[in-house]
């Protein structure tokens, strides 16, 4: 009865050393992540180009590990980088703070802050943790105007932007 | 002495022990290959091709590595443990008929270091029970609780399973007639002793997975209970030496077992191209190998008491049987 069991025992590791190995061979093979994974941060842009932040710091104050900084600045006519009021000037995200938690992404009112599916965040120096503006901001879509962009005075009155994309 | 045989000599033990280190790195690979396919994992594939220059990336590694001596250790045993531990891991072949004789230059050469010598066996058991020194002394001047609890373990065990050994080794002694290990193979060119000696193949097969330490008998270590039993406050390349010795030994006990029960270097066209002996030899180590790691992949750990019962009430008596009645069939044979 033993010496079944023995056997059984020795049978099953001898079948599995002709199964397919179900190791994925990470960097040449990347596994997809879940659409709701979250990641490296993006900052979000309008299809004209416009940026969805509003620099209103409401991340910042919702971050649980205090990994953000915000600095916000007044929207021009002639210099516009967002629809509302006022941009971020400064956005900074350490990534040696951040939890991932995506409460940034909750508290944002125009959705600009978006959890993304970045994994692949290390660095070699403590410098290179604090990932800045244009590192997080996403690149300017096909038709849209770089940021700042020069606008007809009063296009844009609203110190909150509607959340659809402005015409 | 001539001065040719002493080079001849010189040579032979030059490339034994050479063969048993590159052996040793890569049996590590071999073995991190066949467990990894086991667990239906790929293994070391990123250092060179296939892998296969890990062993040289692991030996790199442990080189640079701080040598660490526990400030209340024992210096000199604790120094002194590892080589003592290596040593008779490395001398261990030089009694095994590795091939044939073969003639270069009209010169014959036997392959084998010195394989005719009339108490080879009896070598093999002397030489084993001299790495439990090693493992001993590591253990006690460690002066770690863990490293001396599996320094004690595995005394115990080594003994223990050493009786077992030992009588089994007598099978094959009856049977040829020598302690010598040329003898021994030369007397199997016909018929291997595994067919003469089943019960004491099977009993070796175990005990010399609990003579080299070896899951499931790898008590001494068990990582869960004693972190890594002796060797717990070693590191760089004194860790490396327990290591190489464990590895040597796994080798040198399937090129033992290959010698004693599977025909040495015995296999079809040996008598004629002489230089086949060793190649079959080394597969028969392999296959030995294979069934090592293929246990550890399968069976779990022994608890301490079950394999110490296990020892002296199954193996030992069984070992004793074997002798008796190989003696028996020896005698009415004749």
């Amino acid at each position: 009865m033993f010496l079944v069991e023995l056997a059984r025992g020795f049978w099953t590791t001898f079948r599995s050393m002709f199964e397919r190995p179900v190791t994925i061979s990470y960097p040449e093979v990347k596994r997809p992540v879940r659409e709701r994974f979250r990641g490296r941060h993006e900052l979000k842009r309008y299809g004209n180009g416009l940026e969805k932040c509003i620099g209103c710091s409401l991340c910042a104050a919702a971050c649980p590990a205090d990994a953000i900084f915000v600095e916000g600045a007044e929207n021009t006519d002639e210099a516009r980088y967002s629809p509302g009021e006022r941009y971020a000037s400064t956005y900074e995200i350490n990534m040696l703070r951040c939890i991932f938690c995506g409460y940034c992404e909750d508290a944002c009112p125009t959705e600009a802050i978006v959890l993304g599916h970045n994994y692949e965040l290390s660095f070699t120096d403590r410098r290179q943790s604090v990932y800045t503006k244009d590192l997080l901001l996403v690149p300017v879509p096909p038709g849209g105007q770089p940021t700042p962009m020069r606008v007809a005075p009063g296009a844009f009155n609203q110190s909150i932007p509607l959340m659809k994309d402005p015409e | 002495m001539s001065p040719s045989l002493l080079v001849e000599w010189t040579i032979k033990s030059v490339v034994i022990v050479l063969m048993m280190l590159a052996g040793f790195a890569y049996l590590t690979l071999f073995e991190r290959r066949v467990l990894a396919r086991m667990q239906v994992r790929i293994g070391p594939n990123r250092a060179g091709p296939w892998g296969l220059l890990q062993p040289v990336a692991d030996g790199i590694k442990l080189i640079f590595k701080e040598e660490l001596i526990p400030a209340q250790a024992d210096r000199l045993l604790f120094v002194l443990a590892p080589i003592v531990t290596v040593i008779p891991a490395l001398i261990l072949l030089a009694v095994i008929p590795i091939g044939p004789s073969i003639t270069i230059g009209g010169r014959q050469i036997s392959l084998g270091l010195a394989d005719d010598v009339n108490v080879g066996v009896l070598y093999l058991s002397a030489v084993t029970s001299i790495a439990i020194y090693g493992i001993v002394l590591a253990g006690w001047s460690s002066n770690n609780k863990y490293a001396l609890l599996g320094g004690i373990r595995s005394s115990a065990q080594m003994v223990s399973y050493e009786l077992a050994l030992g009588l089994v080794f007598v099978g094959p002694i009856l049977l040829a007639g020598s302690m010598s290990l040329r003898h021994i193979v030369l007397d199997q060119e016909h018929l291997w002793y595994v067919v003469l000696q089943p019960i004491g193949f099977v009993v070796w097969l175990i005990a010399s997975l609990a003579e080299v330490n070896r899951a499931p008998f790898d008590m001494p270590e068990a990582e869960q209970e004693l972190t890594a039993g002796y060797h717990v406050e070693y590191s760089g390349m004194k860790f490396a030496l327990f290591f190489m010795a464990e590895y040597v030994k796994m080798i040198a006990v399937s090129v033992i077992g290959a010698t004693l029960f599977l025909g040495g270097y015995w296999g079809p066209f040996v008598e004629r191209y002489p230089l086949l002996g060793p190649v079959y030899l080394f597969a028969k180590t392999v296959a030995l190998i294979f069934l090592q790691l293929w246990a550890r992949a399968t069976l779990p750990r022994f608890r301490y008491d079950r394999l110490m019962a296990f020892g002296w009430k199954i193996l030992l008596p069984l070992s004793l049987l074997n002798v008796v009645a190989t003696a028996v069939l020896v005698v009415v044979g004749r």
